[in-house]
């Protein structure tokens, strides 16, 4: 799929909708013409869908019109209550924090969040958190521990933010403490990829017992582009470099990497949010009740040894 | 790592390393110096103090007592898991860098003893694919870590990391949370975990094991930090100041206790070790 293909399937989605209009019209009967264009229509897109490159995911995942983890709260966790702060150097709205109440019980929400306009974005920094980001969520992981509340992550971030002020305030001092919180906690974890899982910045919040991923997100340790500058030292290569990385959910789970892979309707999660959200908010509930099964000390060994165990390697032939 | 390139930003150079000649050049101050009297004196250039690069070996004998250390590393070598290819495949830069190193791997885990107490050291080795934390390191850094808590000994690491091993794609950022996992055990344990940042400790090598260090010294020259000046070029487009990531920027911002010169690093770990030990034990 291209990206022209994916303004064609829009165009013929548009022409449908003018001509449900027409239709609604006195004297005149489309509705031969409206079947089948819809049939043309589904057709195209289950073609062009089917053999997604892993180019055309980072796209997706990355799409202006994705749901943000904020569209993802409000339609799963509808009494969502944010907190704001690190009580250190500030607040960071490219990372919200929050406790919701998930099938009759309260929880810990952290999420990246992406702005939707410019305006947004001049904000949100694109979901780039910086180190008040971490360490907010970093005191919202000890306030979960402290109460039991299991903790949720969303992750959707191009990595943290990086620039003068992130270095001076350790932005990496403050993802290793991040993932050092999250290998103590003995509340149950569950992080879900929903678009974009950039580096250092989104494993810092993604360390989790369960780790999901929406279909077309993408979980990386380097941006395709950065990929492409470094190692083919040629900018244009990224869809090779995003091939290699093997950085979809399916690779991931076929990797054995991530839990599960969640579907997105046809076309992407932007197509249909609320089913998305659905399907999402389903998965964090079962994954979440398979846990508070488990004894908490039993849990977080489980955890810990998930994390130890991951790496391949092989043993060194005798001699050599 | 091309991200060390830029000429500025050079606070260590990677000399040449095979030139068996009696004299080397300086690169910082362009005298002709002994060979020998730079290897004496910890690789550091004898005329102007610049700090030539250290090999994984070299730096542990610098810091410990004389023959006191047996290299216990696990005996593996890297997969290949994505079949990486690039401008060459994964498998022929790990040879290449095996034979460039004479290493298994971007790092030694060794039994040493720094002025008579026994620890356990991790010691990285730049010129393996610019210290990259891949599958590899990161096990031979849990089971380092391991072996410090099965011993009852201090666990010291010495990091020279461009970040994580591009290569192995998510398996290379899932190492730093494998190492934090472990480094949560050694906390458990209270066995003092001291890091030891030397030129360069950046990327996801920074942003996990290396910070989590109970006790954090820079050598004098490290470059220390999240993202390099390429990617903030590239991302942000913001100016920096020319200590940027320097390690007297990150003692200034509090990301590290101490710097310490090079040929003082070993009297700095012997000093913290003391506090450590019980003397009536």
């Amino acid at each position: 799929m291209t990206m022209s293909d994916e303004r064609t399937l829009d165009l013929l989605e548009a022409k449908i909708a003018e001509l449900r209009e027409l239709d609604k019209l006195d004297g005149m009967d489309l509705t031969a013409e409206i079947e089948r264009l819809e049939g043309k229509l589904q057709s195209l897109r289950i073609d062009h869908y089917a053999e997604l490159s892993d180019w055309d995911r980072v796209k997706l995942a990355r799409h202006a019109k994705r749901p943000t983890a904020l569209d993802f709260i409000q339609r799963m966790l509808p009494d969502f209550f944010e907190l704001h702060g690190d009580r250190l150097a500030g607040d960071d709205p490219a990372l919200v924090a929050g406790l919701a109440r998930l099938e009759g019980r309260s929880v810990a929400v952290l999420a990246h969040q992406k702005g939707r306009t410019t305006d947004e974005n001049k904000e949100r920094l694109f979901g780039m958190a910086r180190p008040q980001g971490y360490r907010k969520a970093r005191r919202v992981m000890r306030l979960a521990e402290r109460f039991g509340f299991p903790l949720v992550s969303l992750i959707d971030t191009p990595g943290a933010y990086p620039g003068l002020e992130s270095e001076s305030l350790n932005i990496g001092g403050a993802i290793a403490e991040c993932l050092e919180t999250m290998m103590a906690l003995s509340v149950p974890t569950v992080a879900a990829v929903i678009g974009e899982g950039g580096s250092g910045g989104a494993i810092a919040i993604a360390a989790a017992d369960r780790v999901l991923m929406l279909e077309n997100a993408i979980y990386t340790v380097i941006s395709p582009e950065g990929a492409a500058a470094v190692l083919w030292k040629d900018r244009d290569r990224v869809r090779e470099a995003a091939q290699a990385l093997g950085l979809t959910a399916p690779r991931l789970a076929e990797l054995g990497l991530i839990d599960e892979v969640i579907p997105e309707p046809l076309g992407g999660a932007h197509k249909e949010p609320d089913t998305t959200a659905d399907a999402l908010r389903n998965a964090l509930s079962r994954h979440l009740e398979e846990l508070s099964k488990q004894d908490p000390e039993a849990r977080r060994e489980t955890r810990r040894q998930r994390y130890r165990d991951i790496g391949r390697f092989h043993t060194l032939a005798e001699g050599s | 790592m091309p991200i060390f390139r830029e000429r500025e930003y050079l606070r260590v150079n990677l000399g040449e390393q095979r030139d068996e000649s009696l004299w080397m050049q300086c690169k910082a101050c362009g005298e002709l110096v002994f060979r020998r009297r730079v290897r004496e004196n910890n690789n550091i250039c004898p005329s102007c103090g610049e700090y030539f690069f250290l090999t994984a070996t070299e730096r542990l004998e610098s810091l410990i007592d004389a023959h006191s250390f047996e290299d216990i590393s696990r005996p593996i070598v890297a997969d290949d898991p994505l079949g990486f290819h690039d401008t060459k495949p994964y498998a022929q830069r790990i040879t290449e860098a095996q034979e460039k190193t004479g290493l298994p791997g971007a790092i030694i885990i060794a039994t040493a003893r720094i002025a008579e107490v026994p620890v356990i050291m991790g010691v990285m080795d730049f010129r393996f694919i610019g210290g990259s934390m891949g599958a590899v390191m990161g096990e031979q850094i849990c089971y380092g870590m391991e072996e410090a808590v099965r011993r009852r000994r201090p666990f010291i690491l010495v990091t020279s990391s461009g970040g994580a091993r591009i290569q192995e794609g998510m398996f290379s950022l899932l190492q730093m949370a494998k190492t934090s996992s472990v480094r949560s055990r050694l906390a458990d344990e209270r066995l003092p975990f001291v890091s030891v940042m030397t030129y360069p400790t950046t990327g996801g090598v920074q942003a996990s094991i290396a910070s989590l260090g109970d006790i954090i010294v820079a050598e004098k020259g490290a470059v220390i930090g999240f993202a390099g000046r390429r990617v903030i070029r590239s991302t942000i487009a913001e100016e920096l100041p020319g200590n940027y990531q320097t390690d007297s920027f990150a003692l200034e911002h509090g990301l590290i206790d101490r710097v310490a010169a090079r040929e003082s690093l070993r009297d700095e770990l012997a000093s913290i070790l003391r506090f450590f030990h019980d003397d009536h034990e």
